[in-house]
């Protein structure tokens, strides 16, 4: 009996495919632009908002979309004054997470659920997935990436030189808003696949891997797209294969093992622009 | 007394409410346990947020995690694994080269995997582990249920070794991270000074986790710290006023936390929060402050011998 005769396995794979798919596309650029720091913001975003919407009594993807399509909106209005002030962006994260646990207690005390309901946000459940579900992640996901796909060129130009593509009227702004709108919708959906804490990994892995493979940004963009949906059919392979692992364990593990190996064979190109390493 | 009584809710009189709580074994030593917490992270809270090494204490607050899951999975106590991990996953931040390799996206892209991966891996040992999933969130959002008194003692031992530690290498680290370069010129031993702070920070996150869980050591860590930085800009003066903080939002999480149903991590969290925000607020009016008052003094003393004051 093989794995494609199992409805879950294949609902998992279709909702996985368009999920990766459109993680690789927008952690390429979220690695490119510096910004995976966002990126870790929108997950404990993402996790408050998915157990609001459960705690309200609404479906979980609408707290989930509400929470980090306005957090994005937020982070870009307020642009460059907000990344630079580390301590006051831990503080707000924090502070919304602990919101996070106090809707996971309201809904795990008033909801009809147990309290296992924030353990399947914080971690996923990818092989919970109905078929209605995994189709409207696969199709949002496809339209996300193609989203992506439309601004590529302005986008590339503003992320690797911003004063040069502003100065040839390349709309800067607001293309770094549209991006962070992207990104926080691309969060909302991986959630669903691994979890508001592990969808970093899903951004970050992919993305890190194809940035040192190849300098050239369009190959890496493919190239980083390509390897996300590898990773996640690899590791939902791998967690059918062996069920004590948890699928969200898996599609990371692979991840961050073709990235673990790609440090180790490839080597450090010499760089034309070195910029200062961020500080511990 | 009996459970009723001892149920009764907060009564507005807070000496009565304080020795209610106080009749529970498990209360008391929560007491105990949050004031060691709190002392000690606002203490390392303090220099981290001086050093801007909070995304390294980010890094080691989400490593507690797989650390507690492991241990619980291996059948040891919780309270090793936090310590194993977060000391040896300081001592690896620590040996990391900090230049060269890359630039500043590949070094985020490779953090932001490893967290990831480390939460993961806690996530497989609490799946491995099979009927522990309930307790996941006590984990990861912190409870005040349960303490012993044997653990309460290894937090005081720990957190009284460290802040003796800091308290040697308080004076150089100081200068360190005001000013590293200068402290190297004057043969402050610069490199040797991090790592030791990098340890104790890994201490520091490992006992905060125990109490806010992990997902939530940020709060007493870091704002606790940001907010009295904001309040004074004196070294000793914001030192002090970080720990009377701690232990205020603390006391207040747990008197809070034990009257209402919710986990004490939010507790935390929302009330340091709220000292932060306040803390920041009163710095926005303070510096606004003198423009306002700058005008009504300056206005009478310009036009005054115009108007001619009677």
């Amino acid at each position: 009996m093989s794995a494609f005769s199992h409805p879950f396995f294949l609902h998992a794979l279709l909702a996985g495919t368009g999920i990766a798919f459109a993680a690789g596309l927008v952690g390429y650029f979220l690695v490119l632009r510096a910004q995976v720091f966002t990126g870790d913001a929108l997950s404990h975003v993402a996790f408050t908002g998915a157990l609001a919407g459960l705690a309200l009594g609404y479906d979980l993807r609408l707290g989930l979309f509400a929470a980090t399509l306005a957090f994005a909106i937020l982070m870009g209005l307020v642009g460059k004054r907000g990344r630079a002030d580390d301590v006051a962006i831990g503080s707000v994260f924090s502070w919304i997470l602990g919101l996070g646990a106090f809707f996971l207690t309201l809904y795990a005390t008033h909801g009809a659920a147990d309290g296992t309901a924030g353990v399947g946000v914080l971690f996923g459940s990818i092989f919970g997935l109905s078929a209605g579900q995994a189709w409207l992640a696969a199709a949002v996901a496809v339209g996300i990436g193609l989203a992506v796909l439309a601004v590529t060129r302005p986008l590339l130009f503003a992320s690797v030189d911003e004063a040069v593509a502003a100065a040839r009227r390349v709309p800067v702004r607001i293309l770094g808003i549209v991006f962070l709108v992207l990104a926080g919708a691309c969060a909302a959906e991986a959630t669903q696949a691994v979890g508001s804490l592990l969808l970093l990994g899903l951004l970050a892995a992919p993305a890190g891997t194809a940035q040192r493979l190849t300098d050239r940004p369009y190959r890496a963009l493919a190239l980083s797209a390509g390897l996300a949906v590898t990773e996640m059919w690899a590791g939902l392979a791998l967690s059918y294969a062996a069920p004590q692992l948890p699928p969200s364990f898996s599609i990371l593990a692979v991840a961050t093992a073709a990235y673990a190996v790609t440090l180790g064979v490839v080597r450090n190109r010499p760089r034309t622009r070195l910029r200062p390493v961020q500080a511990w | 007394m009996n459970w009723a009584e001892a149920n009764a809710g907060w009564s507005w009189n807070p000496a009565a409410d304080i020795q209610q709580i106080w009749a529970f074994p498990f209360m008391v030593n929560a007491f105990r346990a949050g004031t060691v917490v709190a002392v000690l992270a606002a203490v390392i809270g303090w220099y981290m947020v001086l050093r801007k090494q909070s995304f390294a204490g980010h890094t080691l607050s989400v490593i507690s995690f797989p650390g507690a899951a492991c241990a619980t999975l291996l059948g040891v106590s919780a309270g090793l694994g936090y310590f194993a991990f977060c000391v040896g996953g300081a001592l690896v931040i620590a040996a990391i080269p900090r230049s060269g390799q890359g630039g500043r996206s590949q070094e985020s892209a490779l953090t932001g995997t490893v967290q990831a991966f480390l939460l993961a891996c806690g996530f497989l040992f609490v799946a491995l582990y099979k009927g522990f999933l309930g307790g996941v969130n006590a984990l990861l959002f912190g409870s005040f249920l349960g303490i012993t008194t044997t653990q309460v003692i290894t937090l005081a031992v720990v957190a009284a070794l460290a802040l003796g530690i800091l308290a040697l290498i308080g004076r150089p680290l100081l200068f360190a991270s005001i000013d590293g370069d200068v402290a190297a010129a004057r043969r402050v031993p610069v490199r040797a000074l991090s790592v030791v702070f990098l340890v104790l920070l890994g201490a520091a996150t490992a006992e905060a986790s125990q109490i806010t869980g992990t997902l939530l050591v940020f709060a007493l860590l870091v704002m606790p710290a940001a907010a009295a930085q904001q309040i004074t800009a004196r070294p000793a003066l914001s030192l002090v006023a970080a720990v009377l903080i701690a232990v205020l939002v603390t006391w207040c999480a747990l008197v809070t936390a034990y009257y209402s149903p919710y986990p004490i991590g939010f507790y935390v969290t929302t009330f340091a929060f709220g000292v932060y925000a306040l803390a920041r607020t009163g710095r926005a009016l303070a510096a606004i402050r003198p423009d306002v008052s700058e005008e009504p003094a300056n206005t009478p003393v310009g036009h005054a011998p115009l108007g001619g004051t009677p």
